[in-house]
């Protein structure tokens, strides 16, 4: 997933292949929860009903049968089909938020989730919102810090922390 | 601040603390939090766990018991298996302590959890918490007795007993009962927490339950529910009246009525499982201090609760024998985990 | 009319200077509480509940009965900003209430929630102390069937309102219904669908996939159509209230039938949430507008708003007369009541007299306050949107991400809502429609407990449902909801064939 900025809207997938592709989403969780469904048991036992398995089952395979029909609707090329669903530019815009939040969320693991949005919060201000560093600087911390007093100082929600926050005796 | 309170502590509760075998004084200062501390309650709000939780936290705030602050947190999915192994993930760090509940046996046999209590260090025992025989006072039942001999006379599965969660506590007393009811079983049927297990009996959607007694006071106080017999081996303490005529110590124990069925619910504190004993010899202390309380002891009346309390080896070994009861309670009643 | 001299007397103990500035303190923070999705109402009132140790009992009630309030106000305010639902019964509001705020209304809506939550409020207070001891006594009559009639006439009232594709509504559903099932089985203490993973022994929570689904999708929605928040632009004028309060008048029907439906669904207990599903289906059913609903109509925000807290607040009266706890932060509230020494239960309304009117009175004060303070703030909430969108993207999903954390304190849960994140996105584009999914997420896994509570009282046989007449009665008008649009096509095919079926 690379952000290509400099591209003209160039149309990456048609509404066809999503709908396909979300289609084989949910009959691949169709298949996970049948499995475990079948070994929980899908029988009716008399005096007590239905065994664990059963809801999840039934579930799952009205879902599956909706999936194949959804599936039979978005096979065939049609007009509406083959509009572009997304295009460089937009993906390339999501990915500018989404990669970021990824990797925030992956920093978050070692140096605590404060220290890591200052940083997401920041670097986003500076490179899309193109704000001076200094702007971007303080925003970021400001929000950082309010966040910080509100969980862990005031109402004592203990949030992932780094050695930062370690260091100050969190 | 510590050695202010040992001296309090072997002023009140002295007993315990010569019974408990208790590491020297020196340890007791070696070590003290260096941050908050968090209390995993390994089950759900609003239940009696979270209930004892949020209390002792009020507490150790309300007496300044603590330097550092008490964080709460419910870790209940799985039947608490996530709060147990959220203890077992963090074995180095003893800023953290769980309140259990009998889940700490019954989880990891009923689901297979990979968890054991000895993964955790046991810190106090802070009492134990009854169970009480109830059924509803339109009811033509008046002892324990008259209700075995109707479930015995009873079609097999007529009579159906309400509880919180499944292969948990209430159903394993459930269990026990059904060992004395000549074959006859009941229907268990599980809810999501005490208080609504209570007025589904009052709505008559079952003829008993085995409720905690601080599940059920309201409704025994409202002429509601009949208490029948209490599963412990002596009648409750408490003598102070609870309704217009009848104390906590006035329900007759379910053996003297002749059903010899025993079972209390540990309410205990466990620390991770590499703590050094300074670090337990802290906690023990901590709620010592909190067990001194006069709100822990007005706390314990309005529960019924046993206030058995013991730490050290004496709890090693009451758990040990805890965890081979609820083995075998829960292998004969088919509990146990198949996978 | 022992009642109201009572009430009265509750009104002289909670009518006072330093009870007012209670109220003031307790809704403010409640709604902090209820705009950011870490924090939920159980989170303040936990925190709060040492320093009210020293209190006497009322002044405590009052205290953290404001937050309930506080929170049960600020909840749609993100929803309808950012179409990030706080709490659960705030889902429905985005219906609508994003919509709005995309086409330049966030205020009208605001000012619409803030305005129909508090007639719900006021409503059920009302019931409460009129109806008090005849309505705690209908409560009892809910065992296992009664509850999953009740969750059945939900679903029923929701099923056939989303436009598009049924086909795609059915796979939706189903989602969410597989979703609910992971974790542990409440009725066999078995684990189903983890696989051995410890993380998904508590299965999917909802406030995990809505903020995902809803919040994050929307981000990225957003972000697809370049970097700006439709609405953003909204001019900001000043008469807000009176605008839109002249609009309110003419959906009284919509009012009373939300005030209904959440009180009844309070006290059965159903909850709030599925009272706000509910309200919002039976509204876009009957009005004449409900085609519109999903566009931005004021209508879809007054429906669900009113049906939620008419809910939230009956809610509370189960819990003072029977001792259930009918959520997290009742649960909170119900452990406070236990350390200052009063028992809920039965005899509550007659040995704690003063306290228990003292709290009605404060009910009716803590709403009226709390309706003064939320309206002279929307535009302060509304000018949030004038933020630019490179500062509040990345700082929704920070908040985002910690409100996904604080569910179980897991990171495990804040990769879950990203991916949602991206599912929300997808179905959106792809036309899935996603209340069905969030509403069996919600209600899924309680809807299957009571079945099969109701199986092994009836040791398994399903004609339970019908063996008495409250519910076989809800059954049956479930049946009928469920079947609604398949009769009302063929009425109207009966209607416009019956001339050419006389003349053949």
């Amino acid at each position: 997933m690379s952000s290509n900025e400099e591209a003209e809207g160039r149309p990456l997938v048609s509404y066809r292949t999503l709908d396909i592709a979300v289609t084989f989403f949910f009959l691949i969780v169709c298949a996970i929860v049948t499995v475990d469904s079948v070994r929980l048991g899908i029988a009716w036992k008399p005096n007590e009903g239905p065994m664990p398995g059963l809801f999840p089952f039934y579930m799952v395979l009205a879902m599956g049968i909706a999936s194949l029909f959804n599936l039979w609707r978005a096979l065939p090329q049609s007009e509406e089909g083959s509009e572009t669903a997304v295009t460089s530019v937009g993906l390339g815009r999501m990915a500018a938020i989404f990669v970021p939040a990824v990797i925030f969320v992956l920093a978050t693991n070692y140096i605590g989730i404060y220290v890591s949005a200052t940083i997401y919060i920041g670097a986003f201000m500076i490179f899309f919102g193109k704000f001076p560093i200094w702007k971007a600087a303080a925003v970021s911390l400001g929000i950082a810090i309010v966040n910080f007093m509100m969980f862990e100082v005031w109402f004592l929600v203990p949030l992932p922390k780094g050695p930062l926050e370690a260091a100050l005796g969190y | 601040m510590i050695r202010r309170g040992t001296f309090k502590a072997t002023g009140i509760a002295g007993v315990l603390a010569a019974s408990a075998g208790l590491a020297s004084p020196a340890l007791a200062q070696g070590w003290e939090p260096v941050k908050p501390v968090t209390l995993v309650i390994p089950a759900g709000t609003g239940g009696g766990a979270d209930q004892m939780a949020r209390f002792v936290q009020g507490v150790v705030q309300k007496h300044n018991l603590m330097k550092q602050p008490l964080i709460v947190i419910n870790k209940g999915g799985g039947a608490g298996a996530e709060g147990f192994l959220e203890m077992k993930a963090s074995a180095n760090d003893p800023h953290k302590i769980a309140i259990t509940l009998s889940n700490l046996f019954t989880t990891p046999l009923g689901t297979g959890s990979p968890f054991n209590w000895k993964d955790m260090k046991p810190v106090s025992m802070l009492a134990l918490d009854q169970f009480v025989l109830w059924v509803n006072v339109e009811k033509p039942y008046k002892t324990a007795k008259e209700y075995v001999d109707a479930v015995k006379a009873g079609e097999d599965r007529q009579f159906k007993m309400g509880g919180t969660g499944s292969k948990q506590e209430d159903q394993i007393v459930t269990a026990a009962i059904e060992q004395q009811t000549g074959g006859k079983k009941f229907t268990y049927v599980p809810y999501a927490g005490g208080g609504q297990v209570a007025v589904q009996l009052v709505g008559n959607h079952v003829d008993s339950t085995v409720n905690n007694p601080i599940e059920a006071v309201g409704q025994w106080r409202a002429a509601q529910l009949r208490p029948l017999c209490i599963f412990d081996a002596q009648r409750s303490t408490y003598t102070q009246k609870v309704t217009d005529k009848e104390a906590w110590s006035d329900i007759p124990t379910c053996k003297e009525s002749g059903l010899p069925v025993e079972y209390q619910m540990l309410r205990g504190i466990f620390t991770t499982k590499n703590a050094t004993p300074a670090q337990v010899n802290y906690y023990v202390e901590l709620f010592k201090k909190v067990m001194a309380t006069p709100d822990w002891k007005e706390f314990m009346e309005k529960g019924a609760f046993n206030q058995t309390s013991m730490s050290g080896a004496d709890f090693d070994k009451w758990l040990v024998s805890a965890e081979a009861l609820h083995a075998d309670l829960m292998k004969k009643a088919g509990f146990l985990a198949t996978q | 009319m022992e009642e109201l001299n009572a009430l009265f007397g509750g009104f002289a103990v909670a009518l006072s200077a330093y009870h007012i500035l209670l109220m003031v303190i307790g809704i403010t923070l409640g709604v902090i509480i209820g705009v950011l999705p870490g924090l939920g109402g159980a989170n303040g009132v936990a925190i709060l509940l040492p320093l009210t140790f020293t209190m006497p009992p009322t002044s405590a009630i009052i205290l953290l009965t404001s937050i309930y309030w506080g929170a049960l106000f600020g909840g749609a305010i993100t929803s309808i900003l950012f179409n990030i639902p706080g709490e659960p019964w705030s889902v429905a509001t985005t219906f609508d209430g994003h919509p709005m705020a995309q086409n330049g209304k966030a205020d009208e809506a605001l000012v619409g929630a803030f305005t129909s939550s508090f007639i719900g409020a006021i409503f059920a207070v009302a019931l409460i102390t009129f109806l008090a001891p005849v309505v705690a006594k209908f409560a009892l009559k809910f065992g296992p069937a009664e509850f999953f009639a009740v969750q059945f006439l939900t679903f029923a009232s929701f099923i056939g309102m989303g436009r598009g594709s049924a086909m795609k509504t059915v796979a939706s559903m189903c989602l969410g219904f597989a979703l609910a099932s992971v974790g542990l089985d409440n009725v066999t203490g078995t684990l189903r669908m983890t696989f051995g993973q410890d993380e998904l022994l508590n299965g999917f929570k909802f406030l995990v996939a809505v903020i995902g689904l809803f919040g994050i999708g929307e981000i990225l929605s957003s972000m697809e159509d370049g970097l700006k928040f439709n609405g953003a632009t909204a001019k900001l004028r000043m008469d807000a209230v009176i605008r839109t309060w002249k609009q309110l008048p003419r959906m009284w029907m919509t009012f009373i039938r939300s005030c209904i439906v959440g009180c009844w669904m309070g006290i059965t207990p159903g909850g709030a949430t599925p009272a706000s599903f509910m309200g919002y289906g039976i509204a876009k059913r009957l009005s004449k507008r409900g085609d519109n609903f999903g566009k931005g109509e004021l209508e879809g925000v007054v429906a669900p708003e009113t049906a939620a807290h008419a809910a939230g607040t009956a809610a509370l009266l189960p819990m003072l007369t029977l001792g259930i706890p009918g959520s997290p932060t009742a649960a909170v509230l119900l452990g406070g009541l236990l350390i200052w020494g009063l028992q809920p239960g039965p005899l509550l309304f007659v040995e704690q007299k003063d306290f228990v009117w003292g709290l009605i009175a404060s009910m009716y004060l803590g709403n009226v306050v709390g309706l003064i303070m939320v309206l002279t703030c929307v535009p302060l909430f509304a000018a949030i949107l004038r933020v630019p969108f490179s500062i509040i993207a990345p700082a929704i999903v920070f908040v985002c991400a910690i409100g996904a954390y604080t569910v179980n304190n897991a990171m495990f849960d804040v990769w879950m809502m990203l991916v949602f994140g991206i599912m929300g996105y997808l179905f959106n584009k792809l036309r899935y429609p996603l209340p069905p999914l969030v509403l069996a997420l919600v209600l899924g896994d309680q809807a299957e407990s009571s079945f099969r509570q109701a199986m092994l009282v009836s040791q398994g046989n399903v004609g339970i449902f019908w063996s008495n007449w409250l519910c076989g009665g809800i059954m049956t008008l479930g049946v009928v909801m469920a079947f609604w649009p398949a009769l009302q096509a063929l009425r109207n095919k009966f209607a416009g064939n019956g001339a050419v079926a006389r003349a053949a």
